[in-house]
């Protein structure tokens, strides 16, 4: 019998409802390998007596037939999602006591359909980071490691513990946000699946606000299949968010393995960057030549403001995370540090709860909407944004059903690697993704090649608002062609 | 542009950040980087542009004006960390 840990989503959902397999025996087997794996610091909270208690009745459900698309699924949740009387601190001190009183939208759906929920995963401070080692909980390490070496490398982030637990088979799938690219940019560095959707797709109600005209939640995942089954899960109108969109959900599973006899792709050029590595540059090539065999047509397209997509991310989303984190006070939840006065207890609290990525952007954040300041940062960078999202509209307009690009500019890095001096290295991670949640429009990444040391690549596809179907259809493509990723075990 | 050490100060007190003064160097240099990073901008043709306000083309929608949530204090002061009689309890802000 193969290892339960090995299954697919699909595969497991499929095994459940032909009752080969129950909810139990699955989520037993993935609460091993989750304490087995805690060298990894995936997980920030392990939930084994709710996962086996939620197993039962999706069992119950299964065997009297009322099962959901997602009953008896163990799934792992990060830490930025609130879940009722379980400790949810976005990887923050100053939330580090914080047990919500009630439910996310997005992971009360995936409990309406039967999800088992194994535990909260580690993330980046507030999801500030790319690389996950801004975390209160302390950093995450990949499950992939060069070839014949013991370094410890990075996951990726903000989604780092997500990442990783999928990647590391300690469960059939995860959620994650994505504000700048900390869905896709994890999956390309762990060789998963990584999908942020459109802007108002899913619901933002009861996740820990950070940039909120960015943010959005979505699925990291083993294949597009799985990606496609738990997005259907996550999304859907919700009257708790006015910004999320009262579009109906398709059945994104549908979409996956749909020819793509005749879409067109773009190939934008601004994306072929100074100095970028030749493998990616490679599996970017790869990725035309398998969508150009399935029927797809490959159009050079052009997005003039790519450039400026990084920069103007640095002014709107500090400006947001100042605005989003003043509710830190010390009076109403989390961490309280006395003061001499009521704003000396303000400004203590927030010194010891915030780490220093946070501190640093909350400050700039400050600092760009001040008077004087306002016109000059904010306003330009909004404006910026406006030609940002253009430039994709006119390529939308002129026919273009999706775009091909690579995920990140390089493979997973060390641990301590990168940042320590010039934060501003850190951020070119999200070179490729962050224009993509300035647009609000749907990204996806898929695995599609190694590099000279064994770790995986990745490549995007960035679609039209609402059209994750595309995404899912062209990614499949690129899966079936590159095949799956799978970490070998050293923890 | 760039920021003395006298405008992070200012920055923190805004931000209500207790920022130390041995801090101030290292953070100074910090928020330099960033913003000599976004200097960039300056360079983009923004005229006649609107600013975006919205992400998506969508028309903010609005509820009936009814109570849909609340009467529940306990729960809003489960997570309070000072809280009586049904108050969150802070330091005096009146002499």
């Amino acid at each position: 019998m193969t290892e339960l840990t090995t299954l697919t989503l699909a595969e497991a959902r499929d095994r459940l409802r032909k009752k080969e397999l129950s909810s139990a025996e699955l989520t037993a087997a993935h609460i091993e390998a989750v304490e087995k794996a805690r060298p990894l610091n995936a997980f920030v909270l392990e939930t084994p007596e709710i996962a086996t208690q939620m197993a039962k009745a999706s069992d119950a459900r299964i065997a009297k037939g009322e099962g959901g698309p997602l009953e008896g699924i163990p799934l792992a949740i990060k830490d930025l999602f609130c879940t009722k009387g379980v400790r949810t601190t976005a990887c923050s001190h100053i939330l580090d006591n914080f047990v919500p009183t009630y439910e996310s939208t997005v992971t009360s759906q995936l409990w309406r359909d039967g999800a088992v929920m194994l535990g909260k995963t580690n993330n980046d401070e507030f999801a500030m980071g790319s690389s996950n080692e801004t975390s209160y909980f302390g950093a995450v390490q990949s499950p992939w490691r060069r070839e014949g070496s013991n370094t410890p490398l990075v996951p990726g982030g903000s989604s780092g513990g997500s990442a990783a637990a999928v990647a590391a088979q300690l469960c059939l799938g995860a959620t994650a946000t994505d504000t700048g690219g900390s869905i896709r940019q994890p999956a390309a560095f762990t060789g998963t699946v990584g999908i942020k959707p459109t802007y108002g797709r899913c619901s933002r109600w009861g996740i820990v606000a950070f940039a909120s005209s960015l943010d959005q939640a979505g699925p990291m995942a083993k294949t597009v299949r799985d990606a496609a089954i738990m997005l259907r899960s996550m999304a859907g109108p919700d009257a708790k968010d006015t910004t999320c969109a009262d579009i109906a959900v398709p059945d994104y599973e549908a979409a996956v393995g749909k020819s793509v006899k005749g879409l067109r792709i773009g190939i934008p050029k601004e994306y072929r960057m100074d100095g970028m590595p030749p493998e990616i540059e490679k599996i970017w090539q790869q990725g035309c030549d398998w969508l150009k065999s399935a029927g797809a047509e490959l159009v050079d397209v052009s997005l003039p403001h790519t450039k400026y997509a990084l920069p103007a991310y640095y002014i709107v989303a500090p400006a947001e995370a100042s605005s989003n984190l003043a509710r830190y006070d010390g009076v109403r939840y989390g961490l309280r540090v006395p003061g001499r006065d009521i704003s000396d207890m303000y400004e203590q609290t927030r010194a010891e709860g915030f780490g220093d990525e946070v501190r640093r952007r909350v400050m700039i954040g400050t600092y760009v909407l001040s008077a004087g300041y306002y016109d000059a940062y904010y306003l330009r960078a909004q404006k910026v944004r406006t030609l940002i999202k253009r430039d994709f509209e006119q390529c939308f307009d002129a026919g273009v059903h999706a775009m091909l690009t690579p995920a990140t500019p390089t493979a997973s890095f060390g641990v301590g690697e990168k940042g320590g001096a010039d934060p501003v290295e850190m951020y070119l991670n999200d070179i490729f993704t962050v224009t993509v949640n300035m647009a609000g429009l749907p990204g996806i990444a898929v695995p599609a090649g190694s590099d000279a040391q064994g770790l995986p690549l990745g490549l995007q596809l960035i679609g039209r608002p609402f059209d994750e179907e595309t995404l899912f259809s062209l990614s499949e493509v690129i899966e079936q062609a590159a095949g799956r990723f799978v970490a070998q075990r050293w923890w | 542009m760039s920021v003395d050490a006298d405008t992070v100060r200012r920055i923190a007190r805004l931000a209500r950040i207790a920022v130390k003064d041995d801090e101030i160097e290292h953070l100074k240099g910090e928020l330099n980087a960033m913003l000599a990073f976004v200097e960039q901008l300056g360079e983009v043709n923004v005229d006649g542009v609107e600013p975006m306000t919205s992400v998506t083309p969508m028309a903010m929608r609005q509820r009936a004006d009814a109570v849909t949530d609340g009467d529940d204090p306990e729960a809003m002061l489960a997570n309070a960390p000072n809280s009586a009689d049904g108050f969150y309890m802070v330091p005096k802000v009146i002499e």
